[in-house]
């Protein structure tokens, strides 16, 4: 019996530390191999649900490995959703990202303050990134922080007013049309929602920080802005904040046709939209790839205009994209690589993102206005936009109203998720209580940004 | 005699034996012992103290640009002042009441209804606990687009119709926010308690009741009188589990108000600690507000603690 006892006690004590070894065992991580290949992990995968998206990925690591042998690719899927902002954070925090890894425009902040980013500023060159000088310099900029750059933007995208044309026709509007006026939004809405069937004539965000960042749009098409030139104060609780919310509260409540269903984020509001149950909201062109892929929605029903302003054309609209960025402890090698990889998969006409060939008879929109990478008049740009015309799938004229009618694009805040956060109580306090006070709201959301920012949070 | 000779054979056996042998053999008992508990001490360290150590040490931390500075109390007083942190506590103080009212005294009401059928009890205690089973994700989604759904449409709206009362927006209005996430929640976890409670109630000697009975006294008489003083143990101690799990008030507000809610209506501690710590670029104030609540938790867990204690020593 002593026999046994002892014996499994060693035994148990020999696997936890045979366990414990195996754990801090630390490999060699400068990523190249004894014959010179050179591994990097790279996330953003697409997950088995969206297997289109995901041969296309797994054939493009295959083309990209066959150019350059020297390189391997390791996959990461992350979710759906490249980005969810939650799991961001964690692996952020935990240092689990992968050697290059996907970002928002508006994550640089706290992945500079995570001190896991390298900068790449001398890497990225033309003969890296072939087409780096095409790519519209203002996206560089915004992956920039004193001088240093620290991911290369691969998505680009500014908002519009997103509407179903199909709903128009039956409420009797020009779906040709669209409303380029909130006046005219709200008179629209007013149509569309007498439908009935519970459809909403308008719908807009009020909660998981989406309210804050549609506002912060709202409000960029009035000519406001979030917060003041030097950024220390909020700059939202003025008259052109108070129109913002006026016109929602008057659609809401007075109108009553923003649907009776509020508290909506992101998924909430593409699921009534694909349901044919909201005649317009604002958005990037892509929310129309979301419904469609996601939601069960028509391409067919969709079509774009520019961002209404309140007596004329927006004075501005929100843009955003997305980035990657680099894991501070890669070697050059490794760093080489991931930027050969990016510029192959993201940033070349004719591959990857932008094959517009092969996505044509996929069930992925071609034709969209976006991703916006390169700059006006550069070579890219039209060898892009000449690829993306005679290969479109969707009915590019859905788009021209947007197209044509530019809005000047403004970025988002600094701190940007923590002030949307504030600014979600503003606007589920218009769309949810008829009696409210949108002196107060503002006045409040105010009070909580300025603290905010005093505390540097 | 012959037990005598017994304890003579063994302090002889004792006597005999070299005290290093026994010694030896108490170490390597000891060490085999303790090896099998590395594995859930390890567990414990690794997954439950050190994470709650390192978030005291960053409580007093500020991480910025990659580096890691000594701030003391600065990130309590900023989270303290942050505008929402007495809306969170006033909000999940008045769940966890709210959820004490309905969550504690309904299981219990319903575990002595069980206990008095005779016929199909397997049956009712099945539907009873049959929600437990639910992934809380899945229930709270059932609640949020078809029992709060704030048209005429949704289930709770369409039977106020039918009884011809006012309909509630339900997560939509600020007053109603709280109370329709205490019916989620009690409609959700009350299937334990009332097995717990059914448990304990099936313990109560069946004289007591006789006497009670045979005293002249009735139904509401001999809850008062009978069941109430035999399971007050249990009683307190679900009390305090369930106070220690309310004010975690989590989920409900992320399901059912996407959030916060309207205008903070639906913010809770817990659901603060997670908006700065994943929303906000702010660990280190996550941190400070997660040693809050872990401090005032401890006040409740260390009474749950001593309850339990009496209820072994009893």
């Amino acid at each position: 019996m002593l026999d046994t006892r002892k014996a499994l006690g060693i035994l148990l004590v020999a696997g936890l530390g045979a366990t414990l070894t195996a754990c801090s065992t630390k490999g060699d991580d400068s990523g190249t191999d004894t014959d010179g290949t050179v591994t990097i992990t790279v996330d953003c995968q697409p997950v088995g649900a969206q297997k289109e998206l995901l041969d296309n990925w797994n054939a493009d690591v295959a083309a990209f490995e066959q150019a350059n042998p020297d390189i391997t690719i390791k996959s990461v899927s992350v979710g759906e959703q490249c980005n969810n902002p939650p799991d961001f954070t964690a692996r952020l925090a935990g240092g689990t990202m992968t050697d290059v890894f996907y970002g928002y425009m508006t994550d640089l902040q706290q992945v500079l303050d995570s001190g896991r980013a390298l900068d790449i500023t001398s890497a990225v060159s033309a003969s890296t990134v072939p087409t780096w000088d095409s790519v519209d310099p203002a996206l560089k900029e915004v992956f920039t922080d004193s001088g240093k750059l620290y991911a290369v933007p691969v998505k680009n995208y500014s908002m519009g007013l997103v509407y179903n044309k199909t709903l128009f026709t039956r409420a009797g509007l020009d779906p040709a049309n669209p409303p380029t006026t909130w006046p005219e939004v709200r008179a629209a809405a007013k149509k569309i929602a007498a439908l009935g069937d519970g459809i909403a004539g308008y719908s807009e965000y009020s909660a998981g920080n989406t309210g804050g960042w549609h506002f912060t749009s709202l409000l960029y098409s009035q000519g406001g802005r979030v917060l003041s030139e030097d950024g220390k104060k909020a700059d939202f609780n003025n008259p052109l904040g108070r129109q913002v919310l006026q016109n929602l509260k008057d659609m809401r409540y007075a109108d009553d046709s923003m649907g009776d269903r509020q508290l909506l984020q992101w998924g909430d509001l593409l699921t009534s939209a694909g349901a044919g149950k909201v005649g317009m909201f604002i958005g990037a062109p892509d929310a129309t790839q979301a419904i469609v892929s996601q939601f069960q929605g028509k391409y067919e029903d969709w079509a774009m205009g520019p961002l209404p302003g309140q007596d004329g054309p927006a004075k501005g609209t929100l843009g955003g994209g997305e980035g990657y960025f680099f894991k501070k402890d890669l070697s050059p090698e490794q760093v080489e690589a991931g930027l050969k990889w990016i510029a192959y998969q993201k940033l070349t006409p004719g591959k990857g993102q932008l094959d517009y060939v092969r996505a044509k008879p996929q069930n992925y929109p071609v034709g969209l206005p976006q991703p916006l990478l390169f700059a006006n008049g550069s070579d890219a740009q039209k060898q892009e936009l000449e690829l993306r015309k005679a290969n479109a799938n969707v009915d590019t004229g859905n788009f021209a109203a947007f197209e044509n009618n530019p809005v000047p694009i403004q970025g988002e805040p600094r701190n940007a998720q923590a002030i949307y956060a504030v600014l979600d109580g503003a606007m589920s306090g218009v769309l949810t209580d008829p009696k409210a006070n949108v002196d107060t709201l503002l006045g409040t959301a105010q009070e909580k940004v300025d603290q905010l920012l005093a505390a540097g949070s | 005699m012959s037990v005598l000779t017994a304890a003579a054979r063994v302090h002889e056996e004792v006597t005999v034996h070299p005290a290093g042998s026994r010694r030896r053999r108490r170490i390597l008992d000891d060490l085999t012992g303790h090896a099998f508990l590395i594995g859930a001490v390890l567990c414990f360290a690794l997954f439950m103290w050190y994470p709650m150590i390192r978030g005291v040490v960053m409580s007093f931390q500020r991480t910025r640009r990659g580096e890691t500075t000594w701030v003391g109390w600065d990130n309590y007083t900023r989270i303290v002042a942050d505008p929402s942190f007495w809306t969170a506590w006033q909000n999940t103080f008045v769940f966890t009441v709210l959820a004490l009212v309905l969550g504690y005294a309904l299981p219990f009401f319903v575990a002595i209804l069980l206990n008095e059928f005779r016929h199909a009890t397997g049956y009712l205690r099945i539907l009873v606990y049959l929600p437990v089973m639910l992934p809380p994700a899945s229930a709270l989604f059932l609640f949020k687009y078809y029992a709060y759904d704030p048209s005429e449409a949704g289930l709770f709206n369409a039977i106020l119709t039918a009884v011809h009362l006012p309909t509630s927006e339900w997560m939509q209005s600020p007053r109603m926010t709280i109370p329709a996430m205490v019916i989620a929640s009690t409609w959700m976890n009350m299937g334990s308690a009332v097995l717990i409670y059914l448990a304990s109630l099936q313990n109560i000697p069946g004289e007591l009741y006789e006497a009670a009975e045979l005293d002249g006294a009735g139904v509401w008489r001999r809850i008062v009188h009978v069941t109430i003083p035999q399971t007050r143990l249990i009683l307190a101690l679900l009390a305090m589990m369930q106070i220690v799990a309310t004010m975690q008030l989590f989920i409900e507000p992320l399901i059912l108000a996407n959030g916060a809610g309207t205008q903070d209506s639906a913010v809770s501690v817990a659901y603060l600690i997670y908006q700065h710590g994943f929303f906000q670029n702010d660990l280190n104030g996550a941190a400070a507000l997660g040693v809050i609540m872990l401090l005032v938790l401890a006040v409740f867990s260390a009474y749950y603690v001593r309850l339990t204690t009496r209820k072994d020593d009893a």
